[in-house]
């Protein structure tokens, strides 16, 4: 394990996945990476183990409604070894709603996946203890998705203004 | 007939020391903890969902009710995070720096107050209770001056700051500084020597590097396992690469370790207050971004651009160009992390909020397990959550 910037971060992983890298941006200085979700677990693993990427900050989901595919998890990578941040996407069908865990790989996903489970209905394989986090367990839909009402489903609209 | 010789007990919602409304279901035998599974959401306010149908200057209030107990942290990440997604990062004028910083380890304080206050009162040491929150008092109060509000501050805006701070405020504040590291010493002279303190803390709650890490243990709780990383220090913003403070670790990962960094992180935090008072320079506390800040109200009311200007902003918003950032800041608890997306409207695309109390709680089931019910307090209290940015 060595520390490295960013750069040569995605350089090594598109090296080594060079089928499954789907995209690389950047933006203010931050590197996006979209990989194949089929790969994310030995992704994950290669971040952590041969890039450094030691510290998952953060993982969510995010609703694209309308486009396909319709979903997209979001890792945000952290190494505390040389302060750097990396973060990775996985394309997610909405018919085929569901990912490989990376739980496996930093325990502290465990809780996230469950919360992308409880709020957008993404389902992570492999998970041991996928139950909804936030919300009720007999709570109907997922909030966080696009076509989910703002007020729940069976409320009516607020008329008003909103800003 | 074998029977089964565990018992479960639900603690929470409704227990003084959840620190909120936190459910525990545990599984005793006897004294000690088999198993311990956390029930949360019951403050879930969909706080993300919200966000989604607000403009981005509409949500600085949304993020005060995150982590009560520390809200201009809060606000400072959002902020720091809106004005990287706008790329105007570099605009913010110094004495708004300043002041940011100023008041975020203030909060600092104020929020290490409260968990010292609890932390103890759960484990017993009443006093340490009545002293801390007499001088969270003084924090609140100097919150009110600069906000209007004791704890919903809503104060710092995309941008700069609201306002400017009240006449007389340096004063107060160093007045409030010079007696701070007293009540430190005073509240260290009641428990760290105190033996029934020792022995409720020390090799309590153990937790060693390597699981932090992989937990996602942030801020003074994997500073108390060894863990050398700071925000402030390794990725600084509003210029904390400018000041001088020491980053604080203990090698034991035990409750007392955790103790110990908090409280001396309080100490670097009065260095730190010290040093921006030297810094308050007169000057503008808003960014020159028209299409962003606020204009003046005297150009509101005294030029036609100022008008349209204040018009655009309030009814429509402004409109950070498609993109997504990650910010984080080191909040009282740990990594505080705002993920925005947006897709060129005037509403974020996607809010996501990284607590840190959320994550670190989650590292409380593998420090309990296997140790007694009356460490399962200690450990609640050294974990420093809020449920309030846990349930969002």
């Amino acid at each position: 394990m060595e520390d490295m910037s960013e750069q040569a971060a995605v350089a090594k992983l598109k090296e080594k996945f060079s089928s499954s890298v789907l995209d690389v941006a950047e933006y203010r200085g931050e590197t996006t990476v979209v990989v194949k979700k089929e790969d994310i677990v030995d992704v994950c693993t290669f971040a952590k183990e041969q890039l450094g990427y030691n510290f998952l900050s953060d993982l969510c989901g995010v609703d694209y409604l309308g486009s396909s595919p319709r979903f997209m998890v979001v890792y945000n990578l952290y190494s505390i070894g040389s302060k750097s941040r990396l973060r990775l996407k996985v394309p997610v069908e909405e018919s085929d709603a569901q990912v490989s865990t990376v739980s496996g790989v930093w325990g502290t996903a465990n809780w996230h996946e469950r919360e992308t489970w409880d709020l957008y209905g993404i389902r992570f394989e492999g998970h041991p203890d996928l139950r909804r986090i936030l919300l009720a367990e007999d709570w109907k839909g997922h909030p966080l998705r696009k076509d989910y009402p703002l007020q729940g489903p069976d409320r009516e609209l607020y008329q008003g203004r909103l800003s | 007939m074998a029977t089964k010789d565990t018992m479960t007990i639900n603690m929470g919602p409704q227990h003084p020391s959840t620190h909120g409304v936190l459910q525990l279901v545990l599984e005793l035998d006897g004294e000690i903890v088999r198993s311990a599974v956390p029930h949360m959401g019951f403050l879930h306010r969909g706080t993300e969902k919200i966000a989604e149908n607000r403009t981005y200057h509409q949500i600085i209030p949304l993020t005060d009710r995150l982590d009560y107990l520390a809200p201009m942290s809060n606000n400072l990440g959002y902020v720091l995070a809106v004005e990287k997604l706008l790329g105007i990062t570099d605009s913010i004028p110094e004495r708004a720096n300043v002041i940011r910083v100023m008041l975020a380890e203030l909060t600092r304080i104020k929020s290490h107050l409260v968990w010292l206050a609890t932390h103890a009162l759960d484990i017993g040491a009443m006093t340490v209770f009545l002293y801390a929150f007499r001088e969270r008092e003084r924090i609140m109060d100097l919150y009110e001056k600069v906000s209007g509000a004791r704890m919903t501050s809503n104060y710092f805006r995309v941008g700069g700051l609201s306002a400017d701070l009240p006449e007389g405020f340096e004063k107060e504040i160093t007045s409030f500084i010079d007696d701070m590291p007293g009540c430190l010493d005073t509240y260290e002279g009641l428990l760290t020597g105190n033996k029934i303190w020792q022995s409720r803390t020390m090799g309590v709650g153990i937790i060693e590097a390597e699981d932090a890490i992989d937990i996602g243990l942030s801020g003074s709780s994997a500073r108390g396992s060894g863990i050398d990383w700071d925000l402030r220090r390794d990725n600084p913003y509003s210029g904390y690469e400018t000041y001088d403070f020491d980053v604080v670790t203990r090698t034991d990962g035990d409750t007392f370790s955790r103790y110990k960094v908090r409280l001396d992180e309080m100490r670097q935090s009065l260095r730190i207050i010290r040093q921006t008072l030297d810094r308050l320079a007169p000057g503008p506390v808003l960014a020159d971004e028209p299409k962003v800040c606020l204009p003046a109200k005297k150009d509101v009311v005294g030029s036609i651009e100022g008008l349209i200007h204040h018009f655009k902003i309030v009814s429509e918003g402004f409109k950070p160009e498609p993109g997504e950032i990650y910010q984080a800041i080191e909040a009282p608890k740990g990594e505080l992390g705002y993920y925005l997306i947006s897709d060129g409207s005037s509403k974020p695309f996607r809010m996501k909020i990284r607590p840190p109390s959320f994550v670190n709680l989650q590292a409380l089931p593998q420090m309990v397990e296997g140790k007694l019910l009356a460490d399962v307090i200690a450990i609640i209290g050294t974990l420093d959550i809020v449920l309030g940015e846990i349930d969002r």
